[in-house]
């Protein structure tokens, strides 16, 4: 019985991670051919995809890899990109927080932001469910989306050697991340934390080995929090 | 960037964001973080994304540093585009198609 009820929580997790495949397949061809462009032969790509599967950051880390940025700053910048991941491991955690140390750690190697956001609707929706179903769910949510973010980057980095220099690769990363950051503008907050960040980053461009862009990102993030409470103290009416 | 460089930062970036990911869950009974913390984390990606590519877009270095039509214009379109459909595919579709389109019609 309580078997079975996995077994359908793994594929309720399998079926609906299946539209975000759609997502998966460009961004992880994407990344595949701009490492390649980068310089990154095939065991570096597919390292780094296997042990970050973390888009963003991966785009980031090459980018200024590509920009000749010191690897400290690299680590460092990449890694805050990141850092929305402490918040998603927090919110999972009063839900898995008591399975066995093994399937956490598998849970935690494979929350990208897909599954998260797939997890946490779930969790909502089921309150009731059991431990092992919650596992089971999210399990199948990860089938889906971390190996077609290997498969796709493989088949990228394959690809992004035949393609010749000269077609404005060098724009695929701002693109991209453009892309990304756009659909999250959807809070006065969030326009504020982005256009503080934009002009930073312009104003301090001359500092040495991108720090400039730590700071910024600092800023930027106070400049979000801070109109985040004010909006909350002004509709409070105080 | 040479080879045991690259190795260093691929490994440091997956063990970092594998603690990052297993921070809270690793913890049992882990106590909620503090609000002020949540409320400046959920403003990284907004905060540090566009800071790495505004250099990018306003200096680019295929241009060798000088500011490019194309490039401006396709990142206007990329912005304009996600914001209107809300959806990143689309908005890197738009990108792309302004960006060849440009640099083919202003050569």
């Amino acid at each position: 019985m309580t078997a079975s009820l996995s077994r359908s929580a793994f594929w309720r997790g399998f079926r609906e991670g299946l539209p975000f495949v759609l997502v998966i397949i460009p961004f992880g061809l994407l990344f595949g051919v701009v490492a390649t462009e980068a310089g990154f032969n095939l065991a570096e790509t597919m390292a780094m995809t296997v042990l970050v599967i973390a888009g963003a950051s991966q785009f980031a880390a090459v980018q200024m890899m590509a920009d000749n940025a010191p690897a400290v700053v690299v680590v460092v910048t990449a890694l805050a990109v990141n850092l929305r991941m402490a918040m998603y491991s927090a919110s999972l955690t009063p839900h898995l927080g008591k399975a066995p140390v093994w399937q956490r750690a598998l849970i935690a190697y494979t929350l990208v932001d897909q599954c998260y956001a797939l997890a946490s609707q779930e969790y909502e929706r089921r309150p009731q469910q059991s431990m092992a179903e919650k596992v089971a769910y999210f399990f199948g949510s990860s089938m889906v989306v971390c190996p077609f973010w290997y498969g796709m980057t493989l088949i990228g980095a394959t690809v992004g050697e035949a393609i010749p220099p000269g077609m404005a690769l060098d724009f695929a990363v701002p693109i991209t991340f453009l892309a990304m950051v756009a659909p999250m503008l959807r809070t006065l907050a969030h326009v504020v934390a982005a256009l503080v960040s934009v002009t930073v980053a312009l104003l301090l461009a001359w500092m040495p080995h991108n720090t400039g862009l730590l700071v910024a990102g600092l800023v930027a993030m106070a400049a979000g929090a801070q109109t985040e409470l004010w909006q909350a103290r002004r509709s409070a009416g105080l | 960037m040479n080879t045991v460089e690259t190795w260093v930062i691929i490994i440091l970036l997956g063990v970092g964001t594998f603690v990052l990911r297993f921070s809270f869950l690793g913890m049992i009974g882990g106590r909620p973080m503090p609000e002020w913390v949540l409320r400046h984390l959920r403003y990284t990606p907004v905060a540090v994304l566009p800071a790495l590519v505004a250099p990018a877009v306003v200096w680019p270095a295929a241009t060798g540093g000088d500011p490019d039509a194309a490039r401006l214009l396709a990142a206007f379109a990329t912005v304009a585009i996600g914001l209107a459909t809300r959806n990143a595919l689309w908005s890197i579709l738009g990108g792309a198609v302004t960006l060849y389109g440009a640099l083919w019609l202003l050569g």
